[in-house]
């Protein structure tokens, strides 16, 4: 039963998401350019956005995080690594390139699917692409724990990470 | 303050109250990327409650595109260079680990370093893009 409502609740917080991306104006791509267009007109619109959804989430992640566990599941699964690599920074750049040539980053492209379009179309279709593309590159070199290191981790208190690499 | 500020703040609490209810029930970390990633690349049981967060985001935009379309913005890019956008966001975010939602609002808000070193990475190579694509002219 716990296991149906942890699934379950994706649904609602899913749309809450949607919602919270569609008020806050991050589902029109020129108005994010804008903001990262710091050498034109500065819209500073995006900067309030993230105001928002950082204090909020920061103040209940850590009353959130006072229990032992979550309502529906038996642990959290938030991802524990430190280490800044050259995956994280070359990522995160090329991420940004793809963000600062269209306004779109993932999730608002998501909730503008349905408006449809060639643009937006061709956008997602790309994102898939390279989502398969960085996977078929990565498998070859990415190696799962070794038994010994995930009791290893286990026992430092870490969770495995169910996502494919990390941290969301 | 301009009306578009409130909106902006609002929306964002929004964002942050949906990573803060999902991590409340199921324990999980709101990233979008990481969502999609996980229904297109399934591991075992862990693909139901992925389809059901995009199904509901997808929901969002459907209701908004029968209430109020002008919250769906365009890009002023054309299709072939969004095709490339895309690409590079979707290599970008996996091999980096995270996008806005996961690095940007669930990674900064608990003080992750990665995330905070990745957001930086990703806000400021965004912001040089732009000036970039204005000094060539524009889109």
């Amino acid at each position: 039963m716990n296991h149906l409502r942890s699934t379950l609740v994706a649904l609602p917080t899913g749309f809450l998401f949607g919602l919270g991306l569609l008020v806050s104006g991050m589902t029109e791509p020129r108005r994010v350019l804008g903001f990262l267009d710091v050498t034109g007109d500065w819209d500073a619109t995006l900067l309030f956005v993230m105001a928002g959804a950082v204090l909020v989430h920061a103040v209940l992640y850590r009353l959130i995080r006072r229990r032992p566990s979550p309502l529906f599941a038996e642990a959290f699964a938030v991802p524990s690594r430190r280490d800044i690599d050259g995956k994280l920074l070359a990522g995160a750049a090329l991420f940004g390139a793809g963000w600062g040539l269209s306004g779109y980053c993932p999730g608002p492209a998501l909730v503008s699917l349905s408006a449809g379009g060639a643009g937006i179309v061709s956008f997602v279709v790309g994102m898939v692409a390279g989502i398969y593309l960085a996977a078929a590159v990565q498998r070859p070199r990415a190696a799962e724990p070794s038994p010994r290191q995930a009791q290893a981790n286990a026992a430092a208190g870490e969770v495995p990470y169910a996502g494919a690499v990390g941290d969301g | 303050m301009q009306a578009s500020f409130w909106y902006a703040l609002v929306g964002g609490a929004l964002i942050g109250l949906s990573a803060s209810l999902l991590l409340l029930g199921s324990g999980r970390v709101a990233g979008i990327s990481g969502v999609l990633g996980g229904v297109l690349l399934p591991k075992r049981g862990d693909r139901a409650w992925r389809a059901l967060f995009l199904i509901g985001l997808l929901g969002a935009g459907a209701l908004s595109l029968a209430l109020f379309p002008e919250a769906i913005g365009s890009s002023p890019a054309g299709p072939g260079l969004l095709a490339v956008a895309g690409l590079q966001v979707g290599v970008g975010t996996r091999i980096g680990s995270g996008c806005t939602s996961g690095h940007g609002v669930c990674g900064v808000a608990r003080l992750s370093q990665r995330s905070v070193v990745a957001t930086a990475v990703f806000v400021a190579v965004g912001m040089l893009t732009t000036g970039v694509v204005r000094a060539l002219g524009g889109l």
